[in-house]
């Protein structure tokens, strides 16, 4: 896809549906927080409790950490790693990749298992994996509305006067 | 890749500062970070050796207004200008939506600016990308070095220019912020067009500012 014109969107339905899914998951995982990054460092959505962490910073760390690790991944002949778990004394994350796209991360505590959340974290990024393959095939335009920015060179021009 | 987030209503942009080591690319951050109001910005995030040498990235998010009530959010990032670096330099250009080339001006930076820019294209030509069809912008910084290079010699290094084979866009096209020059024009026949080019002294903040204004705006209207 060419750069500039390569953007995507999503709507309030599409948002409203991955929160869904995401809750869904969460009740069924025990697991505190899910959070849903792209593959540029960009967070689409947090779900659960709020991080008290700055969602941005640990949004762009995360594209980092597993572009980072599907580098590694091929250099052992891999072709990526679909996964990362991180393994901390209190708090844990899990990351997984949807459609190869977006990163799914998870937080969790000792509350729940890595053994749950990953067998239920299987089972979210199918649904997701699917929700987000019909956001993609949609383009940047978001629900068949004309581009968002269309006409909006004087504004453009505007804000940066 | 730009995302646009109709829920939270915010359109998000990647802009990446490329350029040889030690040539100013986290300086502009820090800059932009120092100048910005608080609110309008998030934390810069380095990943740096301990001699402060740019490691993975640095990242600084700025909001720079509003559009048809859409935040604007651009994610700052640099790369590591050592040639070593490579690898970590490559990931950040993914789903980059403008560039900014931040050149050394002195005299002896002068093959490193080169074969940065050379690598630059070759990254971007990886992942798919035509740096001639995207927001891109060359800063030459620090123009305020005795040893510096005179514009029109560093423009010949790293701006020479690419050719225009679309016929609508085969026309003179003046640049708006140096009078007098073109972005588009005739050379011996055959259509050329320059990036936008500006002077900086980014540790005083001098030129700072318009480099990224200007690669902003290009990404906004590469959307529009």
């Amino acid at each position: 896809m060419p750069v500039g014109s390569a953007s995507w969107s999503f709507t309030e339905d599409d948002f409203g549906a991955i929160t869904q899914s995401l809750q869904r998951f969460l009740h069924d995982s025990n697991a505190r927080c899910a959070l849903l990054v792209d593959r540029t460092g960009q967070l689409v959505a947090t779900v659960g409790e709020q991080p008290k962490f700055d969602p941005t910073t640990f949004a762009t760390l995360t594209a980092a950490d597993f572009s980072a690790n599907d580098q590694l991944a091929k250099l052992i002949g891999e072709n990526d790693f679909n996964s990362l778990f991180h393994q901390g004394e209190k708090e844990s994350m899990y990351l997984a990749d949807v459609a190869r796209r977006v990163i799914l991360v998870v937080l969790f505590d000792n509350r729940t298992t890595l053994g749950l959340v990953r067998l239920k974290m299987k089972e979210v990024v199918v649904e997701l994996a699917k929700l987000f393959e019909e956001v993609f095939s949609r383009g940047g335009t978001g629900s068949g509305k004309p581009g968002l920015l269309s006409g909006a060179d004087d504004e453009i021009d505007k804000l940066f006067q | 890749m730009s995302m646009i987030n109709y829920a939270s209503r915010e359109i998000n942009c990647k802009i990446v500062y490329y350029g040889p080591g030690l040539g100013g690319k986290t300086t502009n951050l820090e800059h932009v970070y120092g100048k910005v109001t608080p609110d309008t910005r998030g934390k810069l995030i380095s990943l740096a050796t301990e001699t402060e040498r740019t490691l993975f990235f640095d990242f600084l998010p700025v909001d720079l207004g509003s559009i048809r009530g859409f935040k604007t959010r651009f994610h700052l990032y640099t790369v590591p200008g050592q040639v070593y670096y490579n690898a970590s330099r490559k990931l950040i250009l993914k789903g980059v939506d403008g560039i900014v080339f931040v050149g050394d001006s002195q005299l002896e930076r002068m093959e490193a600016n080169q074969e940065a820019m050379q690598n630059l294209y070759d990254n971007m030509a990886e992942y798919g990308y035509d740096l001639t069809k995207m927001p891109f912008v060359i800063q030459y910084n620090k123009r305020d070095l005795p040893n510096a290079a005179p514009v029109k010699d560093l423009q010949a290094a790293m701006n020479p220019g690419w050719e225009v084979t679309d016929p609508a866009k085969q026309r003179v096209t003046p640049d708006p912020y140096h009078a007098g020059e073109n972005l588009v024009e005739q050379v011996d026949g055959a259509w050329v067009e320059r990036a936008q080019y500006f002077e900086a002294v980014a540790v005083t903040g001098e030129g700072v500012f318009d480099t990224l204004k200007a690669v902003s705006k290009l990404v906004l209207k590469a959307l529009a």
